[in-house]
């Protein structure tokens, strides 16, 4: 087919490797010493969860007056962290699924670790709808089951029941395709382990795998079949998640763009996570031959498109405003530039609008610590930018005698401080414990030339 | 009694020629043992397409009907109530919430299939032929009756396709 393209490309990995190198160099790194750099991210990524951990605690056993929200601003930091963390989710499945579809092979060595950081994103993100409830050991209501009041059910019509199953579907698919894909690397590890104790966990984990080529050929069929679920399962996930306030009539909501707009800003958002997660892993693990420059600099022109189209989208946002007439509309607007949360605004505008464009130029598209600056602003920009859209819509809606401030409290900082440990620990202990590369994939496209490179 | 004869390649090109080859000489070839998916080994091992893309089509059908079914049914039929002045059966609004199931059981059923057909289950031990198929090394293990088997054109071919390794076992051992 395209060989004669294959054969002038650059390898995906670095360093001249074989079979024998890529199944010692990754499952090496889980059976040595971590290095300091791991060790110092796992400690603080710890203390962090345990702040979060007693947050939590206290939050859940006074009451969520601990809160700073009021009448009128009833969502605000919450939710806003339930949508980023579930933004950050979309750009794994991304990777996963939609590269593969797309046949993109140097997907191969990032996509285990960025499935990872979905699954895990996820649950950070199902923390807060459930702290939200107020009465969290009440959460199983959210499910259809029949029941001793009634029965009665649940309200099939309301986007928040949609978004239970969306996300609760997301987490299931997601992680059955990260396991899926990562039983034949399981068993590579049961086959190389020492110990009595290590031979008997992956041999449970790897499910008898051996290899056979039978197994293979059903197995990649799924995969292309979870890859195919999994890429417009990503796509529902975050446009019900944009239904949560396009279908409410709130101005500023009240939009057809959302889901595109949410969808866009959630791969733009996930993309810039994956690169600090990676570029944090690359360096600790040692890595730099398999995560090569070339994976970065492909990253970051999903970048360049995604935040492309969050700016279309800001712009149609305000153009809609405008042109719509509606008054309501068009003051939530221009308060949202120039009212009491402009410095959000601007935070938001700067971040994601002006970050991204340092990436057209290939200087710091190399430079490894130029793009984990700015990948740590393109977080902190789409932070704002869920933070924007729910307080300042709220805070001044249709009657002045309603109008109200938000300021977070202690407790909700620490909260999402402690979204941050548990997501930084659970992915430093799946970079320590699991293959972190799929060896796998990596093993079938480095003989992507052909026998003796010659594209045949 | 069957007699199995295992050998070894060290790159998939080999495996993948030298499969061929044994086919089209006569032999049957029990199974491949490989690192990862080998491209192109389906065809040389005479593999038809798995079917497991229609079991996953039988399933998302399977997982709309409860969906647009039970939302039905609940909302509609075992306990309608007034929310908004909404229809009691309101069908768009259900969509969402039907993709949703269409997908987990697509997914899972799929899943579930292919660990049901192939027999990769929590708890089962692998059937090990040989060393280091997991790492580097391609297998194939061909079978045929005891008193039929030629193992001279068979290790002929093995060393045509520069095989690194080649031993024959019986089914007994």
């Amino acid at each position: 087919m395209a060989n004669h393209v294959d054969s002038v490309r650059e390898p995906l990995v670095h360093g001249n490797k074989n079979l024998k190198t890529i199944t010692n160099d990754v499952l090496g790194i889980m059976e040595q010493k971590p290095t300091r750099l791991w060790w110092a991210g796992f400690l603080i990524a710890l203390s962090a969860l345990t702040l979060g951990i007693v947050a939590v605690s206290y939050q859940i056993m006074t009451g969520i007056g601990t809160w700073g929200l009021n009448k009128t601003v009833g969502w605000a930091f919450d939710i806003t962290n339930f949508v980023f963390w579930v933004g950050i989710g979309h750009a794994g499945t991304l990777i996963s699924a939609i590269l593969f579809l797309f046949r993109q092979k140097w997907r191969t060595s990032i996509n285990r670790s960025a499935e990872a950081m979905t699954i895990i994103a996820v649950m950070c993100a199902g923390i807060f709808p459930i702290i939200h409830m107020g009465r969290p050991w009440m959460a199983y209501w959210m499910f259809p089951y029949p029941n001793t009041r009634g029965p009665l059910w649940i309200n099939f019509r309301s986007p928040l029941a949609w978004d239970v199953f969306a996300i609760s579907t997301y987490l299931i698919i997601s992680a059955v395709f990260w396991y899926i894909g990562m039983i034949p690397d399981l068993a590579t590890v049961r086959d190389r382990a020492k110990t009595k104790i290590k031979k008997a966990i992956f041999g449970f984990m790897s499910f008898g795998w051996s290899g056979s080529f039978r197994t293979w050929h059903r197995y990649e069929t799924v995969y292309g079949l979870l890859a195919g679920l999994a890429a417009p399962l990503v796509v529902s996930v975050h446009t019900i998640v944009s239904f949560d306030f396009a279908t409410s009539a709130i101005p500023g909501w009240h939009t057809t763009t959302f889901p595109p707009y949410f969808v866009a800003g959630a791969v733009f958002s996930g993309f810039a996570m994956v690169l600090t997660l990676l570029l944090i892993a690359r360096k600790a693990m040692r890595l730099e031959e398999y995560i090569t420059v070339k994976h970065v600099e492909n990253m970051t022109k999903v970048i360049i498109l995604t935040g492309g189209i969050v700016t279309l989208s800001y712009a149609t946002e305000f153009f809609m405003a405008w042109y719509s007439g509606n008054g309501y509309e068009q003051f939530v607007f221009l308060n949202r530039a120039m009212g009491p949360f402009a410095w959000a605004y601007w935070i938001m505008v700067g971040c994601n609008l002006l970050t991204p464009q340092f990436f057209w130029f290939k200087k710091i598209r190399t430079n490894m610590m130029m793009v984990f600056i700015l990948s740590i602003f393109i977080n902190i920009g789409m932070w704002f930018e869920r933070f924007v859209i729910i307080v300042t819509s709220l805070h001044r809606d249709f009657l002045p005698s309603a109008w109200a401030m938000y300021t977070p409290t202690y407790v909700e900082i620490a909260t999402l401080i402690g979204s941050f440990g548990l997501f930084f620990t659970l992915f430093m202990l799946f970079i320590r414990y699991l293959p972190i590369i799929s060896i796998g994939e990596v093993k079938s496209v480095l003989q992507f030339k052909g026998r003796n490179g010659s594209g045949k | 009694m069957k007699k199995y004869f295992i050998v070894s390649f060290d790159n998939e090109f080999d495996l993948v020629e030298a499969t061929q080859d044994f086919r089209d000489k006569g032999f049957t070839v029990m199974d491949a043992f490989t690192p990862y998916a080998v491209h192109g080994l389906d065809k040389a091992m005479g593999l038809k397409p798995s079917r497991l893309g229609k079991i996953c089509f039988g399933f998302a059908l399977l997982g709309l009907a409860i969906g647009l079914y039970g939302q039905y049914w609940i909302s509609a039929v075992n306990w309608p109530i007034n929310i908004g002045g909404k229809p009691w059966n309101s069908m768009p609004g259900f969509m969402p919430i039907a993709f949703e199931t269409t997908i987990l059981f697509a997914g899972l059923g799929t899943v579930f299939a292919l660990l049901w057909r192939t027999g990769v289950l929590p708890g089962r031990k692998p059937k090990i032929y040989a060393q280091d198929v997991t790492d580097d090394k391609f297998v194939l293990v061909l079978t045929e009756e005891l008193s039929s088997f030629n193992s001279d054109t068979a290790e002929a071919i093995s060393s045509q396709y520069h095989a690194v390794e080649w031993h024959e076992k019986l089914e007994s051992e």
